[in-house]
């Protein structure tokens, strides 16, 4: 196992930066999960920690060592791509044992070690098989298998699991958080599914156009998204965000929208230059800090506009005056009856505020 | 289910049409086949009365077209195997490096190939043999093959190797190969099936070509079946059909054989590994 460095690593494509300027520290046996939409350069990154992809400018180190230009084969690393990559003409013990054929274990070992790591993983039985004649759900093993069997100082995920439907797929990250667990293996991985990050990561990696906007931990980026960008992609559904005029009053901070009642904030040192530049800020609160009552520190009102029983909980979407709708996620066996205007509560303590630009403005105590 | 008058007459027209344009296509194939065994045999069709097998034995003394399958066989497969392993290098290289304006040089390849294989050609071409040296070997007839039919063949195999992913290679180079391992051990059997396309191909090319052989040959013991074919016919130039239909048959069977085989052991059955 081994940590992995980024230090102000750039790789373009013609004009187009996938990463720009990235540095950033893995420590020895975390698990990082590179999440963001499709383009952002998660996958860039990975592939240069890989050597699949070489950095235009910057440095790479795993460990001690400095990879930046090496060849995938000299970084001792595992890789499970999305798309898997088994070979098809080789069965899966062959598959599995590849990693060992070629540094030059003997056949008997090989078979032994991929008859091992396949037991662990439930495929021991499809060993004489070829990846054709088996399900999408044990070709995933099977790929992971081949990562596992050869000791490596870091692991590399690729969306591994986007290719599984939605059951298998929740059967497969509690698998694999509990292998990372009791492994302890420096991890990457990539995904667009904030709820595996969510749920796999020691910390993410939130990217956006090439940057990171927010490496933290999951509790963290949850909590407190550094960026509207982020408070957006974390969280299912997103964060109702929703534009107000902020005014500074008394030493406090009052934000006013139509149909809104928000108490005042007490005065932080890292609002009052914000406001005052730019006093149209915006105002966060996530879906399940909302409740079904008027009677709450602040009050968002508006038309009722859908109201969806998921089961455990149920999912309001009123619109307001303004066109912005806010989603609340209520948790309860009752029927809730809504009339046509709504009032969703919500208390002082989860209010997120973002500046003109996005960014987080802090409370002091942050 | 009723049909209308209409679709009924239409059903029957469109029968009547496809069974004339079949009959067209088969009528050759079938006196190729009845003609070798009747030993009097004409350019129409006649079942075989008595069935003789009397054409072959005549056939098999002519020495002189005997020889020319020896020689068919020796420029085919000479042709075959320079073709296949410089096309799949070369496909291999153009589809996976990065050499800037790899695409143009394949256009402009393939587009010379269909000049330089072409018979406006072959008086440059029979000039450079010479100048070389080979006229009237072998390797002169190979060479030329090779170098006509190299363009299309890499064009062939490198838009195969397109459509397979990278990360078959990928994966084995993380997996602790290098680039040579990763091209044998996984790449070269997963685009093996393009490689066999185009190794029939360019066997069928070469093994059914007459002017290049024609032209680049002088004596009797290097010419191929092509023009071997040519001693059935009389002084007059008047066909001697059963004979000729004989030797065809045989000239035809290593084709035939040879898609049977390839059909048998490779088809297109590697499929899988990747989950699209």
């Amino acid at each position: 196992m081994a940590s992995i460095s980024f230090q102000n690593v750039t790789k373009s494509f013609g004009d187009f930066n996938a990463v720009s300027n990235a540095s950033f520290e893995i420590n020895d046996g975390e698990f990082i999960c590179l999440l963001g939409p499709s383009g952002c350069g998660k996958t860039t990154s990975l592939r240069m920690i890989a050597g699949l992809e070489t950095p235009t400018s910057g440095r790479i180190y795993i460990g001690d060592k400095d990879v930046t230009g090496l060849h995938p084969r000299d970084r001792k690393i595992s890789m499970v791509f999305q798309d898997y990559a088994l070979y098809p003409h080789m069965n899966i013990s062959q598959n599995i044992a590849y990693p060992l054929k070629v540094r030059g274990e003997n056949e008997a070992t090989r078979g032994e070690r991929a008859q091992e790591v396949a037991d662990v993983l439930k495929i021991g039985h499809l060993l004489d098989r070829l990846p054709a004649q088996i399900s999408g759900g044990q070709q995933q093993r099977t790929s992971l298998a081949r990562a596992l069997v050869n000791p490596s100082q870091v692991y590399l995920f690729d969306e591994p699991l986007s290719n599984l439907d939605a059951k298998l797929r929740l059967e497969a990250r509690g698998f694999l958080h509990h292998l990372q667990h009791s492994m302890g293996m420096t991890s990457v991985y990539v995904t667009h599914d904030q709820a595996e990050a969510m749920a796999l990561a020691t910390r993410v990696a939130v990217m956006d156009q090439g940057r990171i906007v927010q490496f933290a931990t999951p509790m963290e980026i949850y909590r407190k998204p550094a960026t509207t960008f982020v408070a957006n992609f974390v969280g299912n559904p997103p964060m109702n965000l929703l534009p107000v005029e902020a005014m500074v009053e008394d030493n406090r901070l009052k934000v006013k929208a139509d149909g809104l009642d928000v108490a005042d904030i007490p005065m932080q040192r890292s609002f009052a230059e914000a406001v005052a530049n730019n006093p149209n800020i915006t105002l966060g609160v996530r879906p399940e800090h909302l409740r079904a009552t008027a009677e709450a520190e602040n009050v968002v009102r508006g038309k009722l506009f859908a109201n969806e029983n998921m089961g455990a909980e149920k999912l309001v979407t009123i619109e307001r005056p303004d066109a912005a709708r806010f989603t609340a996620r209520i948790f309860t066996d009752d029927d809730i009856i809504l009339s046509e205007d709504v009032a969703l509560g919500f208390s002082s303590q989860h209010i997120s505020l973002f500046d003109t630009d996005g960014n987080r403005l802090a409370l002091d105590d942050e | 289910m009723t049909l209308s008058f209409q679709q009924i007459l239409s059903r029957i027209s469109f029968s009547v049409l496809a069974a004339l344009i079949g009959i067209c296509f088969a009528l050759p194939l079938i006196w190729f086949l009845f003609a070798p065994f009747n030993a009097r045999a004409e350019l129409g069709l006649e079942i075989p009365s008595p069935f003789t097998l009397k054409n072959f034995f005549t056939v098999f003394e002519n020495t002189f077209a005997m020889r020319g399958l020896l020689n068919s066989f020796i420029q085919s497969i000479g042709g075959v195997v320079l073709v296949g392993f410089a096309a799949t290098l070369a496909a291999y290289a153009l589809s996976r490096s990065d050499i800037p304006g790899k695409k143009s040089i394949t256009y402009l390849l393939l587009l010379f190939s269909s000049v330089v294989s072409g018979s406006a050609a072959m008086v440059p071409i029979f000039l450079i043999v010479s100048k070389l040296g080979l006229i009237d070997t072998h390797v002169a007839v190979i060479l030329v093959f090779a170098g006509g039919l190299l363009p299309t063949a890499m064009f062939i195999l490198r838009d195969f190797i397109d459509g397979i992913p990278k990360s078959y290679e990928e994966s084995a180079m993380v997996a602790g190969a290098s680039s040579m391992q990763a091209f044998r051990d996984v790449a070269l059997p997963v685009i093996r099936p393009g490689i066999v396309v185009v190794v029939v191909w360019a066997f069928v090319n070469i093994w059914g070509s007459f002017l290049i052989p024609f032209i680049l040959l002088r004596s009797d013991e290097l010419m191929p079946a092509s023009v071997a074919i040519y001693s059935f016919y009389s002084e007059a130039g008047t066909p001697i059909v059963t004979l000729l239909a004989a030797y065809a048959l045989i000239y035809s069977f290593p084709v035939i054989s040879l898609y049977l085989f390839v059909n048998w052991k490779f088809g297109f059955r590697f499929f899988g590994g990747i989950k699209a």
